[in-house]
């Protein structure tokens, strides 16, 4: 059997639905959620600011 | 002590102030062509300030000036506290600072004289558009060299919409203006025809869709969560959502060219995607909107919330408003008219620029070492203003709109058309002087933002931020 052109395109829409079903999977394993707790709080971490004051502890 | 401890906030400040003052012009320019629109003789009989020429100096300046200096901005913000390192390479970065500013300059000089490749956000002659790759390959190496030396182990959400928006429109903006040039102000595309068309508008939409779409995603993912003082509601969501919005994107271009010369099922399957597009879309809409439960409160006392939380709402509504109009039926009405000025209007003004004017608000005092910017009051009154600004402003172009794709369509038993062209432009007449006044409120909110930030910024010298510990 020769593939053409249009098995080739049923071909890939098979895979990007099963790479969508793979992406889905993997975030919501349950060993994604330690990484992914940690990676929330980035953005509510607090500036530390160089002042005259700061200067000696950082 | 060594810069190295230090973040460079220096090019994030730098950006940050830009992003006011071409939000100022990008929008005067803006108010002055609906003007025109109502009255013709606006333009003076001077060449340089004809509709057609202006027209294209606003949709750059809004969109590639003040939206593009707000994303260098955030995402050299973000990159940094998100990786726990100072931005890769400083001289590069500052590069990517003057060459932008240059190429908008450049803009602002040639689009007035005529000089034009006639392609939509893609009007910049070939010498400009080869500053611009240079100067993203620059932007490119600074974001993905920050983050290849982050100190923390998970990319972050944000960096992820943000790498995405820099790589895919390195991209569109190379191959869409692949061309022969002839001389230093003219040149030719090497596509021809439908071919020509549908780049264009694989360009076109996903400039929507990477550039005013993903990159404020980036924003938003960032500075909704910091603003609002909680972590993003559902962080596997926001991985999801990422992958299924860049990959379905793509896709979306051929339903601006429905009814053309473009075969039948390459417009079938932009229309499919684009309706399909509706469910990463409110993905993200959901997760920005979701993020503040629990904390809705802050909602009284805060005008930064506000503004992001309805810009989060006018996303939701644009990215339902587009998959509808997407589809051939509806578009047969849309297409051409005002309808879809307004759709775009609110997605930019209502979802772009309020998210910026809100993440602008929030960044501001942190980069100049401020509890909060100079006046409180003077963030709700801009955020009112905003609000009604594009509301009147998508109202009025909805009902043009409608109007217009009504009276083009109607025609009488003997098969002639009801209506003539001109009719129909005396029947929007009053509309037009409705978005002109929508337009008006918007942009006397941009003074009060100019005040505030010029109070915000005179008040207290800029202070170095040391860069966080590994975590």
């Amino acid at each position: 059997m020769e593939l053409d052109i249009n098995d080739f395109r049923g071909l890939l829409t098979a895979v990007t639905f099963f790479a969508f079903i793979g992406v889905w999977a993997w975030a919501w394993s349950s060993r994604r959620k330690a990484d992914f707790s940690a990676s929330a709080a980035l953005p509510l971490e607090e500036d530390t600011y160089i002042t005259n004051e700061t200067r000696e502890n950082v | 002590m060594d810069t190295k401890s230090q973040y460079n906030d220096t090019v994030v400040r730098q950006f940050t102030i830009m992003v006011v003052v071409w939000g100022v012009v990008g929008m005067l320019v803006g108010v002055f062509i609906a003007a025109q629109l109502i009255w013709p003789a606006l333009n003076f009989d001077l060449p340089f300030l004809t509709y057609s020429r202006l027209r294209p100096l606003h949709t750059n300046a809004v969109i590639f000036a003040f939206g593009g200096s707000a994303l260098f901005a955030t995402s050299y913000y973000v990159v940094q506290r998100t990786c726990h390192v100072r931005l890769a390479f400083d001289k590069l970065a500052a590069f990517t600072f003057w060459g932008w500013q240059l190429i908008i300059l450049l803009a602002a000089i040639t689009l007035p004289l005529g000089i034009t490749q006639s392609k939509e956000y893609a009007e910049l002659e070939w010498p400009i558009d080869l500053l611009i790759a240079v100067v993203w390959v620059a932007y490119a190496i600074v974001f993905f060299g920050t983050v290849i030396k982050r100190r923390v182990k998970h990319i972050y959400v944000a960096n992820w919409f943000y790498g995405a928006f820099i790589i895919t429109v390195a991209i569109l903006h190379i191959f869409n203006n692949l061309a022969v040039p002839v001389t230093l102000t003219k040149s030719y595309q090497i596509y021809t025809g439908v071919i020509d068309s549908m780049m264009q508008w694989w360009y076109g939409h996903n400039a929507v869709g990477f550039f005013l779409t993903a990159g404020f995603l980036g924003m938003m993912y960032y500075f909704v969560p910091k603003q609002a003082g909680r972590p993003v509601y559902s962080y596997r969501l926001s991985v999801v959502h990422f992958w299924s919005l860049i990959a379905i994107y793509m896709w979306a271009g051929p339903h601006h060219l429905h009814y053309t010369s473009l075969p039948d099922w390459a417009q079938t399957l932009g229309m499919v995607f684009s309706v399909v597009l509706l469910a990463p879309s409110w993905g993200g809409m959901i997760n920005g909107i979701m993020t503040l439960s629990g904390a809705w409160h802050k909602l009284r006392t805060d005008p930064i919330l506000k503004f992001m939380i309805v810009s989060l709402s006018f996303y939701g509504m644009s990215t339902f408003e587009g998959p509808m109009m997407s589809i051939k039926t509806v578009n047969a009405l849309s297409h051409y008219t005002n309808w879809t000025i307004g759709h775009v209007h609110s997605g930019a003004l209502g979802w772009v620029a309020m998210m910026t004017i809100g993440s602008v608000y929030s960044l501001l005092p942190r980069l100049y070492n401020r509890e909060a910017m100079y006046s409180t009051k003077l963030i709700d009154v801009h955020f009112w203003t905003s609000t009604i600004g594009v509301v009147l402003y998508a109202v009025s172009m909805w009902i043009a709109g409608v109007t217009e794709g009504l009276m083009w369509r109607a025609v009488n038993d003997d098969g002639t058309l009801t209506y003539s062209f001109v009719e129909s432009l005396k029947a929007v007449e009053p509309y037009h002087g409705l978005r002109l006044l929508g337009g008006l409120v918007f942009i006397s909110g941009m003074f009060i933002m100019v005040y505030n930030v010029y109070k915000t910024i005179t008040a207290q010298k800029a202070v170095p931020v040391a860069v966080m510990d590994p975590a």
